[in-house]
């Protein structure tokens, strides 16, 4: 056996400088080095109860893969990640890992836990850079299965669909497959070449992706039984953003974070040259405190915007994004007004944004969330000079699905009931999962909720041959 | 798949092409619109389905050459394909119970205001057309419309061609001469589309207008295609894109249209700087 790493600390991730990267759309992180790598997993003590696999909402068998990097076997490594995770160089990157896998590890009691999500990122990385993807032949059990939605939870459900022999076609609205990886997590956070390389990964596994396909409107849920798909996945996400419904939130210059971020990522607004417009902003007020606030603020930065403020209702501590977001985006120098509530936007004679006027707020007692509600103060109260207000106060399922398939019920927030941990819905052979079903929540949620409804279908069309 | 099948100059500006897309000719209705990438680097341009062959398997689409994104569209020639075409998105517009409606285009609004009147005559509705353009080099789909109207009144600002006048002009003489419609259809520019609704409301005649904003994806996902409608915020791609003409904020919908136009304007003189005039025209000979 390698000999053990006792260093209390994480074996720190080399980053692009602050002041160079917030000019950039470079990734952020640069990875880790072999040598940082195997350092990293001879911290991990293999430890018997594994905590850190249980809190995975996929199950990856993390020591298992970590002893592997330790013993310097990277491509063994790779062989258990894959067999967990159809995604692993996205999740690497874009987990939560502190209130998950590391948020668990024993490591973390008397020091910092083990790197786990940057050694995963580490070994999806050097995978696709030496090996190449190749095509795994899978003898097909002659099923099929229709997947709506190629985002985390579609890909992963064909993905583990594919491994157990089952023909799997997923169906895109937009015209690359990816979802939210594509849309909305930006380039400096999750490069696009890497959700490509992953997409391709699924498709050698024999994953037919038809991109262009609005289900609803080209096809409906109903055709696809007929054309011959025995089960069906829903994986249509969160895609309608909320708006606050102050006045003014119609002016030019107010953005909901998915058009902002689906101009810079997906139509590549970011890249000089694009054909596709988006604003040149001097001051900038995004609305919200989750991950997306925080990649619409660096984005902002990014396109050479002067100052940018986020604005949230509640205070740091409360911040839904991931702790190494919020540092990046502070580091980058990313104002963050507390506290603060927008109730107007103003505007010129033109229709141009040019402020908004917010109210000051206090922490009363916990709400339902357990956090504390916010309730705005009696006197108080300021006006930002802005060009630019990005509204990230969250997304809703998309009702066009809902709207157009019979007998598919949804609860009063429009996300799709499923019966249990399966993901079935109100009709029969069809599942669903991901933000659908649970509103805007994370990659790896929506991975799990794939990953077992693939289970399920497995289940169900076994049982049906039985 | 999305081959050019067939491509026409209807003017100068003005150019149908149709389109091989089976699946979206099987489903498409008057009032429903397509997103369309001309090439691997385009922008998604949202045009509304001009007609449809559900035999054929293919969609029409008729569309003005204004900016980067519909002078790389109107470049492709036949045998030559779309990148993506994704559809038909919206909703139709409502024709059920209609016995007499006047349906009213205005310059590039008319080719979709064309494939209602359509279907509203072979649904046995009475159908009055009034289209009008600038200028006579501009007129299209004159013996289209005739074919499908009871009554056709078509229309030049300038006089060159049909009566002279403006399309509310037109519309509030036939109204005046005791003409009891049960819903009036505009498509065409904002601005005209706001004064046959203002139009309209002194007469109290229910108004259907065609909305087009900008949009990103056409499913609901951008909200870049926002209007407020008798006070509330809707999306144009999956609430509309008809909508209630006497509720429509107009000038709101004029102002955010506005949004890009530097940029816009930016993009297509690099457009014509890149295609020169000879090699339009050469390509469309």
């Amino acid at each position: 056996m390698p000999e053990r790493n006792m260093s209390p600390y994480q074996t720190a991730m080399p980053t692009q400088p602050p002041e160079q990267r917030s000019h950039n759309f470079d990734e952020v992180a640069l990875g880790y080095t072999y040598n940082m790598a195997v350092a990293e997993a001879r911290r991990c003590l293999n430890c018997k109860n594994h905590p850190c696999v249980s809190a995975c909402p996929v199950g990856i068998d993390i020591p298992g893969f970590i002893s592997k990097v330790a013993q310097e076997d990277m491509e063994g490594a790779f062989t258990v990640l894959s067999a967990c995770t159809s995604l692993p160089a996205v999740c690497g990157r874009v987990c939560p890992q502190e209130t998950q896998c590391e948020g668990v590890c024993v490591r973390g009691i008397k020091g910092e836990s083990v790197g786990i999500g940057r050694l995963e990122r580490y070994v999806a990385d050097w995978h696709r850079e030496n090996q190449s993807n190749t095509q795994r032949s899978v003898a097909s059990n002659g099923h099929r299965v229709a997947v709506i939605g190629a985002g985390p939870s579609g890909l992963t459900c064909a993905g583990d669909l594919a491994r157990l022999g089952y023909q799997v076609t997923v169906y895109e609205a937009l015209h690359v497959a990816g979802g939210v990886l594509v849309y909305g997590i930006p380039e400096f956070r999750l490069p696009k070449a890497i959700v490509r390389h992953e997409v391709e990964g699924l498709e050698a596994l024999g994953v037919k992706i038809e991109t262009d396909m609005v289900i609803g409107r080209t096809l409906t849920v109903d055709e696809l039984f007929s054309m011959g798909f025995e089960a069906i996945y829903i994986g249509t996400g969160a895609g309608l953003p909320r708006f606050m419904g102050i006045p003014g939130e119609n002016l030019k210059g107010v953005y909901s974070a998915n058009e902002y971020l689906t101009r810079i990522n997906l139509m590549k607004a970011y890249q000089p040259g694009s054909r596709t417009p988006i604003q040149q902003s001097f001051s900038v007020a995004v609305v919200g405190g989750g991950n997306v606030a925080m990649d619409a603020a660096r984005c902002a930065k990014r396109l050479g915007a002067d100052r940018v403020t986020v604005v949230y209702r509640r205070s740091m501590a409360e911040l839904p994004a991931r702790a190494e977001e919020v540092a990046h985006a502070q580091e980058e120098g990313i104002e963050f007004r507390m506290l603060s509530n927008p109730v107007e936007v103003l505007g010129d004679e033109k229709g141009w944004v040019t402020g908004v006027r917010c109210e000051e707020m206090t922490l009363g007692e916990p709400d339902a969330s357990g956090r504390r509600r916010p309730v705005p103060k009696p006197d108080g109260g300021f006006t930002l000079n802005i060009d630019t207000l990005i509204v990230a106060i969250g997304t809703q399922p998309n009702p066009l699905l809902l709207r157009t398939t019979e007998g598919l019920i949804s609860d009063r927030h429009g996300c799709i009931v499923v019966s249990d941990d399966d993901g079935l819905t109100s009709r029969s052979h069809v599942y669903a999962g991901g933000d659908a079903v649970t509103g805007a929540a994370t990659v790896i949620l929506a991975m799990g909720a794939g990953k077992r409804a693939a289970q399920a279908i497995h289940r169900a069309i076994t049982k049906k041959q039985a | 798949m999305f081959e050019i099948l067939s491509r026409q100059e209807l003017n100068p500006t003005v150019v149908r092409i149709s389109v091989h897309a089976p699946l979206i000719a099987r489903k498409a209705e008057p009032g429903q619109f397509v997103i369309l990438r001309a090439g691997t680097e385009s922008e998604r341009i949202p045009l509304t389905i001009a007609d449809y062959d559900r035999i054929g398997g293919s969609i029409t689409l008729i569309f003005q050459l204004v900016g980067a994104g519909t002078m790389e569209l109107g470049r492709l020639q036949v045998g030559e394909r779309l990148q993506d075409l994704v559809g038909p998105l919206g909703k139709a517009t409502e024709t059920e119970g209609l016995r007499k409606v006047c349906v009213v285009g205005g310059g590039v609004g008319s080719a979709i205001a064309y494939p209602i009147a359509k279907k509203l005559h072979m649904q046995g509705t009475v159908v009055h057309s009034v289209v009008g353009f600038r200028t006579r080099d501009l007129v299209i789909l004159e013996d289209d419309f005739r074919a499908v109207s009871d009554e056709l009144h078509l229309l030049t600002d300038d006089g060159s061609y049909g009566e002279k006048g403006l399309v509310t002009n037109a519309l509030e003489s036939l109204i005046l001469a005791g003409n009891q419609y049960d819903e009036v259809i505009a498509i065409g520019p904002l601005v005209m589309m706001k004064f046959v609704s203002l139009t309209t409301k002194k007469y109290n005649v229910k108004t259907i207008v065609s909305m087009n904003p900008i949009m990103v994806d056409g499913t609901g996902m951008c909200g870049g295609c926002r209007l407020t409608v008798g006070g509330e915020t809707k999306f144009a791609c999956v609430d509309g894109p008809d909508f209630d003409g006497h509720l429509v904020d107009f000038d709101e919908a004029l102002r955010r249209g506005e949004m890009y136009r530097e940029f816009e304007q930016h993009a297509r003189e690099t457009a014509c700087k890149l295609f020169p005039k000879e090699d339009r025209q050469n390509a469309g000979a």
